[in-house]
């Protein structure tokens, strides 16, 4: 097994599947020769050559939308948009047509298309280069929209969504990119899609998040266990599907619920998991549920970005708040 | 100064508006065995516009986009397209979807708001048409490459008006196919008006065709109304693409004589007299008249072809007429490849109420 960071797990993921399934191209502005802007694809030019891994012309929008006339035709597309800042031009073809291109056909033609896209903040990055935009794809019917928080989970959850039959928004957290390794056995096994991973088991409070604020949900648990309150920690990995079994089920046992995202809260993916709660697990909870977001304004620049984002002393607040009178 | 680049587009008619040949006609165009079935195709794609009109005025289809006065675009293109080639279509084009083997019956029921209208039975890798305006032309350079990736001998050929030239999906997509040197070939219906928006107020360019230019693919000018300059171009670019040439694009150059839609009052924004000049130059007269001139046409075949379009439509519409309507959880059925765990609490209340319909209103 290899030490892997989470780029260099979606790397080798790319590189598996492209060595087993032919079908397969990666296309994206920089992703060949350069490897791309966070090395995400370096040496799959070199391996597969130029005709399966594209340099495309400057322009998001006929990226996703000539991956979508790929998928139709038997490839399976991963395109890389360089910043998720940069995705809203391809938003015409993510939404009306790769979500909808079974449906309108009636399964004739389908689009087994990955989009992958760097996402959130924090780490210093110029503008437009730090949104969280899960949301609005996690709004669309027809695509799954997946985002990782770790090398393990990102190599998996790749795999998974590359061999998918349908359109997979993959939204990678930049901050995670290189934050720490993990083994990861480069052996083509992929995870579930549409499932949601327990990290943490507890008893107090459940903890909901995705992508790189796992990282501070997790150290407000270590900080909240140093009080003897333990808080059970979800991984939602997959938003759309939403699997809510798994987060009703340990809100079940702990009565209490604190979802974590780094995007802005209103219309924010939370508000999702918020109602869901308040149509199917009203009578376990024991307190309000609470959101721990970005405040809903526009991304600061990198001086301020720390304040926009969630932080621990936030998320173990908000857990308090569900303790309150306990 | 010196000039480092210098452009021409060429416009070819072969059939003035009298049908009389301007010039040698293309080796095809001189056995009327070639000709005939593209001239019958024209008159049964008119055959069905009008028949479609009527069901969408008596309430048995929706909105519906009439080709009148371009069916020769349609039908020289798809017509000279090969079984494995892959039509990519906007939502004007049904006289290329019929050259393909898309239904009759199958077009009424997309327009009667039904997906499995686009679930040809023939053409299986044909796109459905596409509604939002020149997003088509992207993904038929996406299908152009994978032909081109996988070593086939096959051509995109993709659809669009002359407003779709103002998006820049066009432009992106054309770019893209060029750099890529992809099978494909791009055609402008360049009917002079996108909706109520005339052609001279939608681009200053003095053609549409050197758009094509811009990206380093050939563009010409055909006139759209003469089937056999469209075909012509059509074939040659196919050939081209076919041997690895890369993309081409023809501005057909024709006029819309019908209402956008019929949704659509055509009458708010242009003169009806000068529609009516139009008429002159449609092509299914000017195609007649050349093949009555040669001997290869008559009274008789006419008013025989026409009755056959008329049993062909009412049969198509009889059969569209019998489908029952799809069941309340075909549209979850085909959402995704297997419905996802969380959709089924949805799909089930879907049903519930749809066979409970009249009922309490009370869930």
């Amino acid at each position: 097994m290899a030490e892997l960071n989470l780029v260099e797990a979606i790397n080798r993921a790319q590189a598996w599947e492209m060595a087993h399934d032919p079908s397969v191209v990666v296309l994206g502005e920089d992703v060949g020769v350069n490897g791309g802007v966070f090395r995400a694809t370096v040496g799959l030019q070199e391996q597969f050559g130029p005709e399966r891994v594209i340099d495309t012309p400057l322009a998001e929008t006929a990226i996703v939308g000539t991956a979508i006339g790929m998928a139709a035709m038997g490839l399976k597309p991963v395109a890389e948009i360089q910043f998720s800042g940069f995705i809203y031009p391809a938003m015409d073809h993510i939404w009306n047509h790769s979500g909808r291109l079974r449906n309108r056909t009636r399964g004739r033609l389908s689009c087994p298309l990955v989009v992958r896209s760097p996402c959130g903040a924090g780490i210093h990055a110029p503008e437009h280069h730090s949104e969280s935009p899960e949301a609005l794809f996690a709004h669309l019917p027809g695509v799954r929209v997946v985002i990782p928080s770790s090398p393990s989970r990102a190599y998996g959850l790749l795999l998974a969504a590359i061999r998918d039959p349908d359109p997979v928004i993959f939204l990678e957290p930049t901050r995670l990119y290189r934050l720490f390794k993990q083994e990861v056995a480069d052996d083509g096994e992929a995870l579930p899609l549409d499932v949601c991973f327990t990290l943490r088991a507890g008893t107090d409070v459940t903890l909901v998040s995705w992508g790189a604020m796992l990282t501070e949900t997790q150290a407000a648990a270590d900080a909240l266990a140093q009080e003897g309150i333990m808080a059970e920690v979800i991984d939602v990995a997959t938003l759309k599907p939403l699997d809510m079994p798994t987060i009703l089920e340990s809100v079940a046992r702990t009565g209490r619920c604190v979802i974590v995202h780094e995007a802005t809260r209103a219309g924010g993916f939370g508000a999702e998991i918020a109602a869901n709660l308040a149509e199917h697990g009203l009578y376990s909870l024991l307190a309000p549920v609470q959101r721990v977001t970005a405040w809903d304004v526009v991304v600061p620049l990198s001086r301020l970005e720390h304040q926009y984002m969630p932080s621990v002393e936030r998320i173990v607040a908000a857990v308090r708040k569900t303790l309150e009178g306990a | 100064m010196t000039t480092v680049a210098r452009f021409e587009v060429e416009f070819t008619r072969f059939l003035n508006a009298e049908g009389e040949a301007t010039q040698e006609l293309p080796a095809f165009a001189r056995d009327p065995a070639t000709l005939i079935p593209l001239y019958r195709a024209m008159q049964l794609t008119r055959a069905f516009d009008t028949k479609a009109i009527a069901l969408q005025r008596t309430g048995k289809i929706g909105t519906f986009a009439s080709a009148l006065g371009q069916e020769a675009i349609g039908i020289g293109i798809a017509g000279a397209m090969r079984k494995e080639d892959v039509l990519v279509p906007s939502y004007r084009d049904h006289a290329a979807q019929f050259m393909r083997g898309v239904t009759m019956t199958e077009s009424l029921l997309y327009w009667g708001g039904d997906e499995r209208g686009s679930n040809f039975a023939v053409p299986r890798e044909d796109f459905p048409i596409c509604v939002p305006i020149g997003t088509q032309v992207c993904h038929a350079a996406g299908v152009a490459y994978a032909f081109k990736l996988r070593k086939e001998a096959r051509v995109a050929a993709c659809f669009l008006g002359d407003g779709a030239t103002s998006k820049g999906d066009f432009y992106e997509a054309l770019n893209f196919a060029a750099v890529w040197r992809a099978p494909l070939v791009v055609v402008i219906n360049n009917n002079q008006w996108a909706i109520s928006v005339p052609r001279e107020q939608q681009t200053a360019t003095p053609t549409l065709a050197q758009k094509a230019i811009a990206a380093g693919i050939e563009g010409v000018q055909v006139d759209g109304n003469d089937v056999i300059a469209v075909h012509d171009a059509a074939r040659k670019a196919m050939d081209k693409a076919r041997a690895g040439g890369g993309p081409s694009l023809i501005e057909a150059i024709s006029y819309r004589l019908g209402d956008h839609t019929t949704a659509d009052d055509a009458t708010r924004y242009r003169d009806p007299d000068v529609v009516q000049q139009q008429w002159a130059n449609e092509p299914i007269r000017r195609l007649r008249n050349y093949l009555a001139r040669i001997g290869a046409w008559d009274q008789e075949k006419e008013e025989s072809l026409l009755k056959e379009c008329t049993d062909r439509i009412n049969a198509a519409v009889e059969a569209y007429l019998a489908i029952p309507p799809p069941t309340t959880t075909a549209m979850f059925d085909h959402l995704y490849a297997t419905l996802p765990a969380a959709l089924l609490e949805q799909r089930e209340a879907a049903q519930w109420f749809a066979s409970h319909e009249g009922g309490s209103s009370h869930g």
